[in-house]
């Protein structure tokens, strides 16, 4: 069985985005850029998969600029087997993202798709849910525990109330959560093996897939910033504080 | 044209996030209809009904919706969509999991976690972990929007109740199956919808920690409690107790932060709270940066103060 990873390039997480003063966006020249977080976990999930002996082929798929490749190699220094890169200067929206990734399913045909549940830019929580509709297969998002037996998966999901455990009919899109898994790091050995491992690249174009914007960003402002607060000196000056000051007990 | 609302529930009543929801469904021209899809949630769509500014709730009663599951729930609003110009949902586990599909089904966009609606079809939504807000224009003929909850003053109940129709079921995809739920039980108010969190970190070091310390003060409070990632990822407390960028977003009047450091994906979660306190022993901790009332001390001691002299 053959697990396809959407793997998103994205600022890294510890870097705080400077707002462009015009209002036209965030300033990303410059600053780091590393794989989603929620994909680093999906990676690892297809290749535990795979030592485990469900999955025979993990293929990672990033769509964007030409540097979405490096994110491609980290994949493939985790274990990927092989990448593929959707190449686009556009601003490419979560309906554009899913339908390239529809149009690589259609050509690869994979039994199961594991995206992050959101990527940490644009925490649009939108993709593999998407994706799942247009291929009209099954999903299970913001998962914490996979199971994959018989032809269906079975994944606890993490709810607003606590988890819930779904059995999905394979193929399915598979979501990440936090808790699914914690990413092995990638060895040098591998991450130099990982430069030899096949890496495709296709266009949307090629795909048939229109990748124009459905929503257009008018401006991108800093939110109102909290004033500074006050340290207080003790546990009483806090209490009296709270009853007086703030008035919220 | 109307607006449709799909209501979280859970067969008896609204949860919160849908009155929130509705209050969002208000700043926007046209009549309100709620679709409440369920088995056995006639109740649900009676006090549907119920509240300020809904025209008319749409009920659909059949076994396929008992468990929720986004397939067929997003087979049926797709045959309800085409009749509004927009379709909303609380930004709730649920409605993050549901709305996508259903726009994809469209084939158009979704816009997530809109905190402001400029008109029609212009809207407000945080990026980067809350650190940048966009403003939006949809050019879709239905605007799929998921609500931040926090950012729209819950509906309160209208005088008289509005006409609950019955429409047809979608299919049953059979797609998916629930197999159980492990829900958190607690008398505790609900993160979402609490007035005061009282939240803990890393810093209590044990779950045990974080009972026989945070609990009190919490009972006290009648506060929720809940907690930052490093906590959950622990085990201190169960998942749905998180706070942030990738947990629950959170707008308590108070909100007080017991050995949590404030990294910018916990204050993603949280920094629109009226009033934040910060409990922390590091006067350097980033949390101090968004606090109203930081104290310096060591939270074994402060926090069992603070719940003795309440
Ligand atoms: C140069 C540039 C500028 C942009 N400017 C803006 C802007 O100003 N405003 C704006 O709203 N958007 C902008 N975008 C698009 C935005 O960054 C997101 O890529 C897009 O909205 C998708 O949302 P998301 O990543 O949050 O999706 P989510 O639905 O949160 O992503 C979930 C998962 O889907 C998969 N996935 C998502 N995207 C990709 C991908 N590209 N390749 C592979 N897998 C993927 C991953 O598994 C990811 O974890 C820009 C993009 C580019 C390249
Ligand atoms: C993709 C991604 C998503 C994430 N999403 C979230 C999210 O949604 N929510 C979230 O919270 N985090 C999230 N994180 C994690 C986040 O980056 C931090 O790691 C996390 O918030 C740290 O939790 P903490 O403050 O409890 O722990 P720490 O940063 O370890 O802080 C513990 C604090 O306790 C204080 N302390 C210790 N002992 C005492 C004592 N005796 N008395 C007083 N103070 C004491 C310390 O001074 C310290 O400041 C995410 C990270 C990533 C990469």
């Amino acid at each position: 069985m053959k697990v396809l990873v959407p793997v998103k390039r994205v600022l890294d997480y510890n870097v705080k985005v400077r707002v462009r003063a015009d209002g036209s966006g965030v300033d990303l020249a410059n600053v780091k850029m590393g794989m989603n977080p929620f994909d680093e976990i999906a990676v690892e999930e297809a290749m535990r998969l795979k030592e485990a002996g469900v999955v025979s082929e993990v293929v990672a798929v990033s769509c964007g600029v030409a540097a979405s490749a490096e994110v491609l190699r980290t994949a493939m220094a985790i274990g990927a087997d092989r990448g593929i890169l959707v190449q686009s200067d556009a601003d490419l929206q979560p309906l554009a993202v899913a339908r390239l990734l529809k149009a690589v399913c259609d050509r690869e045909g994979p039994a199961l798709v594991i995206c992050g549940k959101q990527a940490i830019d644009d925490d649009a929580n939108q993709t593999g849910q998407m994706l799942a509709a247009l291929l009209g297969w099954s999903q299970a998002t913001f998962a914490s525990k996979v199971t994959i037996a018989d032809g269906q998966a079975t994944v606890v999901r993490e709810v607003d109330g606590g988890l819930e455990t779904l059995a999905v009919r394979l193929p399915a899109v598979i979501t990440t959560d936090l808790r699914l898994n914690e990413p092995r790091y990638a060895t040098l050995p591998n991450i130099m093996k990982a430069k030899k491992k096949p890496l495709d690249t296709l266009d949307p174009a090629g795909l048939g897939v229109d990748v124009s914007q459905r929503l257009i960003t008018l401006k991108v402002v800093e939110p109102a910033k909290r004033s500074a607060g006050i340290l207080v000196s003790d546990v009483a000056q806090l209490l009296e504080k709270l009853k007086n000051e703030a008035k919220v007990i | 044209m109307a607006i449709l609302l799909i209501a979280e529930h859970d067969n008896q009543s609204l949860k919160a996030a849908t009155l929130n929801t509705l209050g969002a469904a208000r700043r926007l021209e046209g009549e309100i209809h709620v679709l409440v899809a369920g088995a056995g949630c006639a109740a649900a769509g009676q006090a549907a009904a119920q509240f300020e500014g809904v025209a008319k709730v749409l009920l659909c009663d059949a076994p396929q919706y008992a468990e929720r599951g986004a397939e067929n729930l997003a087979e049926l609003v797709r045959g309800l969509a085409a009749n509004y110009s927009h379709v909303l949902v609380p930004a709730s586990a649920e409605g993050k999991n549901l709305l996508p599909r259903v726009a994809a089904l469209c084939g158009m966009a979704q816009v997530s976690d809109v905190v402001g609606i400029e008109s029609a079809d212009i809207f407000v939504r945080p990026i980067y972990a809350g650190n940048a807000l966009a403003t939006v224009k949809s050019i879709d003929p239905i605007k799929f929007l998921s609500i931040r909850t926090t950012a729209f003053e819950a509906v309160g109940v209208a005088g008289t109740a509005v006409a609950v129709e019955t429409i047809a079921a979608g299919p049953e995809l059979g797609l998916c199956k629930l197999v159980g739920r492990e829900l958190t039980r607690s008398e505790r108010p609900e993160l979402g919808a609490a007035k005061i969190i009282v939240s803990g970190g890393r810093g209590l070091g044990s779950g045990d920690n974080y009972r026989r310390v945070l609990e009190p003060l919490a009972d006290k409070l009648g506060a929720a409690l809940g907690a930052s990632r490093a906590a959950v990822d622990a085990g201190f407390v169960p998942n749905d107790f998180q706070v942030g960028q990738t947990g629950k977003i959170v707008a308590p009047q108070l909100y007080l932060a017991v050995g949590i450091s404030g990294a910018i994906q916990h204050l993603a979660g949280m920094k629109d709270s009226r009033v934040i306190v910060a409990i922390n022993k590091d006067p350097d901790a980033p949390i101090f940066q968004v606090a109203d009332y930081g104290l310096v001390a060591d939270l074994f001691e402060a926090a069992p103060a603070l719940t003795q002299a309440i």
